[in-house]
Formats: C-alpha cells, sequence, structure tokens
C-alpha cells in the first residue's frame, strides 16, 4: 500500500520564508494510527527521500484533532532567493506519495 | 438570525456573541455576492480581511508593490465599504497592499478613497503603519532584543541597511485603539493576519485566546471549508465559551476534518501558534461538528509572553534579472545536456573578461529534470523525452544581465556538442522577443523578532476623514 492509496491529504507549503512544511491527512484514525506506528514519516525517511541532513528535519507533529502528521524541513533556500525552484513550496510533496506503508490490512 | 439581535441597536457591549464576516482569504481574491449577501444577512458586528502573506516572495516587500490586481481589489472594496457603511459597522483590512510596507499602505489607502468617492460616502479611516526605521532596529539589535524566527541567517546592520522595506507584524493593542477612536474603516500595515478578526471581539470583553484562533481561520475565508476556496465568505461567531465557524456558500461545508486541517496550514506546529504578545496554545482544543455547514471549537488557551515580541520583516534588492525561455526536443542533447551546459557557462564567462563572474549568477532550469524540486529531487535516473530550460542571470545592472544571458543563450543555441545531428540549432524558442528584462531581484533579509515595550507605540494611527461629505 502507498502513502498515497491511503492519505486523503499529501500537501506541501512554505511555514514563512525560510521553513518547508509537509502535511499528511488521513480519512480515519486507524489509517492515522497505522502510519504514525511504521514511522515512514520520520526525520531519517525525510533525509533520505529529499537528501538532506537529518538536522534540517525540523519538526514532525502528529495531530490528532485532524488526524495529520506534519513535518517541517529547512528550505533549501529563503523564498525567492536565486536559485528558487517554488516560491510556495506548494510542489515539493511529490516524494512523499509513493512511500509504503508496510504492515497495512 | 440570533436571538434578539435586531432589537439590539448594535449594543455590544451587551451581546452575548459577536459575528465577525470573512469575505474573502486574501483582498482582491474575490466572493460571490450570494455568499456575502448571506453573511450580511446574520448581522455580522463587523467585516474583516486579511490582504498580505509573504508567500509570493521577497519581490513584493521589497518592491513596495501588490501581489495582487488593483481593479480586484477595487471590486472587492466597493462590496464590503458599501456594506459596512450601511450597516454602520467597523470595515478591518489587514496588511493592506500584500505587504503592508509604506507603498502598499498608500496603494491601499488610493484605492479606498476611488471607493467612496464611487459609492457617494465619506467615511472616518484610520490608517496604522508598520515601518520600522533602520536605525531603531538597528538600536534594537546590538541591545540584543532581536532574536532570528526558526532557520534565518544572523541578521547584521547590513541587511538592515540594505533593506528597501522593513515592517513589524502589530497585534490587535494598535487595531483596538483605532476602534477606540471610532474609525469606519481601519487599514492596516503588516499586520499579525488574526488581529484584525480578533480585534472588535476582544475589544468588547470577550476571550482573547478564542477570539484570536477564531481569527487565524477566519483570515484564509473558505480555505478551511470543504471544497475550500480562497475566494468565498466565512462567518465566525464567538461567545463566552467557544465560537462557530460556518460556511456562508451552500456549496461549501464546515467538517472538524476541514476547520482542524487548517490549523495545519502554513505553519510548523499547529499545536502552538506564535503571535505578537504571546502563544496560542491549541492542545486542549476541541473541534466538533454543530451541523454540516458549521464547525465549533472551544478550548484554546492563550500563554501571555514575558517580553512582548513583534515579527520583522524585511527585502532587500540583490540585482537585475534577465530570463530566457527555451525547449529541448533532440535526445542526443538531452542525453549530455549537464556538459553542454557547463561548457557554455564556461564560453559565456570567458568571452567576457570585463565582467567579474562573482558580480554575475549564471542559472540553467531544466523543467523535466529537477526544474521543480531542484535539490530536493529524488528522482535522477529518468530521461525525459523533451526538457523546458529557463536560462536566468541575476546581475549588478540590467545591461549586464541582458548582455549575459542573450550571450549564454545564443551559446547554446549554436553549440557544436559530439555527435550532433541537428545542426540547425539546439533550442526552440516560444517567443520573439526570447529573453525577458526582469528588473530588479530583491531577497527576504529580515525574518525577526523584536521585543518592544509598548505594543501600540511602533505602529503609529493615523485617522482621516476621506471620501464625500453628505
Amino acid at each position: 500500500m502507498k502513502l498515497s492509496d491511503l492519505a486523503t491529504v499529501i500537501r506541501s507549503k512554505n511555514a514563512g520564508p525560510f521553513e518547508l512544511t509537509f502535511d499528511v491527512l488521513f480519512a480515519t484514525k486507524d489509517d492515522f494510527e497505522v502510519v504514525v506506528r511504521s514511522e515512514i514519516l520520520s526525520a531519517r525517511s525525510f533525509a533520505d527521500l529529499f537528501r538532506i541532513p537529518e538536522s534540517d528535519v525540523l519538526s514532525i507533529v502528529e495531530f490528532e484533532p485532524a488526524l495529520a502528521i506534519k513535518v517541517t524541513i529547512k528550505r533549501v533556500r529563503a523564498s525567492g532567493t536565486f536559485g528558487e525552484t517554488d516560491v510556495y513550496g506548494a510542489q515539493q510533496h511529490a516524494p512523499l506519495l509513493s512511500l509504503e506503508v508496510p504492515d497495512y490490512r | 438570525m440570533p436571538d434578539g439581535r435586531a432589537d439590539q441597536e448594535r449594543g455590544r457591549t451587551l451581546n452575548t456573541h459577536i459575528a465577525i464576516l470573512s469575505p474573502t482569504a486574501i483582498l482582491g481574491y474575490g466572493f460571490p455576492e450570494t455568499s456575502f449577501r448571506e453573511g450580511l444577512s446574520r448581522n455580522p458586528d463587523a467585516i474583516a480581511v486579511d490582504a498580505g502573506s509573504t508567500d509570493p516572495g521577497p519581490y513584493y516587500l521589497g518592491s513596495g508593490e501588490s501581489f495582487t490586481n488593483r481593479d480586484a481589489v477595487k471590486r472587492d472594496l466597493l462590496l464590503i465599504i458599501n456594506a459596512g457603511l450601511e450597516k454602520n459597522i467597523p470595515v478591518l483590512i489587514g496588511t493592506a497592499g500584500g505587504s503592508g510596507a509604506r507603498p502598499h499602505l498608500q496603494w491601499c489607502m488610493e484605492i479606498i478613497d476611488d471607493v467612496l468617492s464611487d459609492l457617494n460616502r465619506c467615511a472616518l479611516v484610520a490608517e496604522i503603519s508598520s515601518d520600522q526605521d533602520p536605525d531603531t532596529v538597528v538600536d534594537a539589535l546590538s541591545s540584543g532584543r532581536i532574536s532570528g524566527l526558526g532557520p534565518v541567517p544572523t541578521l547584521d546592520v547590513e541587511a538592515i541597511q540594505n533593506s528597501s522595506n522593513i515592517v513589524a507584524q502589530m497585534g490587535v493593542e494598535p487595531v483596538i485603539e483605532a476602534l477606540e477612536r471610532d474609525a469606519q474603516i481601519i487599514v492596516t500595515g503588516r499586520c499579525y493576519d488574526p488581529a484584525v478578526f480578533a480585534a472588535v471581539p476582544i475589544k468588547a470583553g470577550f476571550s482573547e485566546a478564542l477570539a484570536l484562533h477564531m481569527g487565524k481561520i477566519l483570515e484564509c475565508a473558505a480555505i478551511a471549508a470543504a471544497p475550500g476556496s480562497g475566494s468565498d465568505c466565512m462567518i465566525g461567531v464567538l461567545d463566552e465559551t467557544g465560537f462557530t465557524i460556518e460556511a456562508l456558500s451552500p456549496e461549501r461545508m464546515c467538517t472538524v476534518t476541514s476547520v482542524a486541517a487548517h490549523t495545519l496550514y502554513e505553519k510548523a506546529d499547529p499545536r502552538f501558534l506564535p503571535g505578537p504578545g504571546g502563544v496560542l496554545d491549541l492542545t486542549e482544543c476541541k473541534f466538533e461538528e454543530v451541523n454540516e455547514r458549521s464547525v465549533r471549537v472551544n478550548g484554546t488557551r492563550l500563554q501571555k509572553s514575558a517580553h512582548y515580541a513583534i515579527k520583522l520583516e524585511g527585502a532587500r534588492p540583490v540585482g537585475y534579472r534577465t530570463i530566457s525561455i527555451a525547449g529541448i526536443r533532440a535526445p542526443d542533447l538531452i542525453l549530455q545536456l549537464d556538459d553542454v551546459l557547463a561548457a557554455v557557462r564556461d564560453r559565456v564567462f570567458s568571452n567576457f573578461q570585463s565582467i567579474n563572474p562573482s558580480d554575475v549568477q549564471l542559472l540553467f532550469r531544466c523543467y523535466g529534470q529537477n526544474g521543480v524540486m531542484g535539490e530536493l529531487e529524488p528522482v535522477t535516473d529518468q530521461i525525459p523525452y523533451e526538457v523546458g530550460l529557463v536560462i536566468e542571470v541575476i546581475a549588478k545592472t540590467q545591461m549586464i544581465a541582458d548582455t549575459v544571458c542573450s550571450f549564454a543563450r545564443s551559446t547554446l543555441l549554436h553549440f557544436g556538442y559530439p555527435g550532433r545531428l541537428s545542426t540547425a540549432g539546439n533550442l526552440a524558442f516560444p517567443y520573439s522577443p526570447s529573453d525577458i528584462s526582469h528588473g530588479v531581484v530583491y531577497e527576504f533579509s529580515i525574518y525577526h523578532l523584536m521585543t518592544i515595550e509598548d505594543p501600540i507605540g511602533p505602529f503609529p494611527i493615523r485617522l482621516k476623514e476621506m471620501g464625500v461629505a453628505s
């Protein structure tokens, strides 16, 4: 099972000009908990997926009221600085779509 | 309509609840008039709208231009100001002109003047500026009152002095002050987004925590609904124990998920939301569905900070940009594109000995490879069948940027790479002229917190009667 088959929202966006934040939302508490337990959205997995140092993963928050997991990383550069590819940060989520959710029944 | 509201003659201090109408996510993004009328039929106590964001990047703060369109802003303001004056309720506009610096505020004030004359009305307008004098910021830096906000570079005097605009986010205090001076329309410079929504309820004695949290959701209007929209209306009704958020279009619902999910939007941690003077704590927050159109929220708390801090934002010019856009379809060129681009770069800089390479930044963006994700792109082993190329140059002057971009473009167009079959040209240009002089480029130079003594002092309030005297 891929994360995109399970989640209802997978998105990225600036959290201010220096941080990029990813939200993954689920329809049910079960789905949410399966992914929380799987730890596929961890500092390690983000570091591997985006080839960044683990220390650039600033926070991982499991927010149950929204059945959401939020991961925030340091932006490669401040929004709009020379070399910017995505001023709003809204198209950086794609690598998450194909993450395998282990042990999902 | 809530019981007895019609009889109360706007006796806001007697109200057990207070309603704030949010027409649209950003002033100028538009809203359906039917939703707006539905909102007005609930007898709101104020109409508030956020007009700003740092999302569109540093250019707008740096240049003083708005990222929204003047005609679109005027269209929204005609409806909003007319309704506010007709119903005799305040209209509050946060972060005027998109970034809230002096030129943005002035731009918005001119539109308001225009709207008032079109409506043949006059109004007492409060203009609250948020520009911070560079010397004041340097003083704050040297006295240790400035700290970084997240992973930002350490602030230095040069960054402060080079910034073309420096603004600070005001909290509710200056907005409440303007309300106390009977302003009918309040236009703010850079403002904490929820403040224009929370000021009227806080002034009326409602919970600061709940009012700010309600403002946090209302500032994006129907983005918190399902389906979400940046251009539709929402209403928030606050009472002593909580608040209710309701979508005003019959096409939209507010669900626990849509409202709670919005709490995540554009911020690093949904549980703790820092703002001027304190942190909203959502850890004990409850979201409950009232019906399919509305959600009730309670349990929000506010932890006041020991030192009142405001967020400074600044942008500075870094040069001039020229770009050229072209496509590549030749498979043999795509296979060796990195090598070819490196060779073109060398040739450009060796051709202009008078141009110091350290004064020029040359970039080849390759859409189809890593144009969207750059360094973060994990896919590195796929060969595209076509590549969208943007040649980008930033230089000290527009003339140097034009020269380097033009030369890089012509060099690449006719570059003879090994095994080349298509000897007539390497690039497909969609446009003539192929090069676009893009003007001044800015970068964020300040994104820091500054502690202050008085939450109103840095935000001077000016009142003036505007429009046509009736």
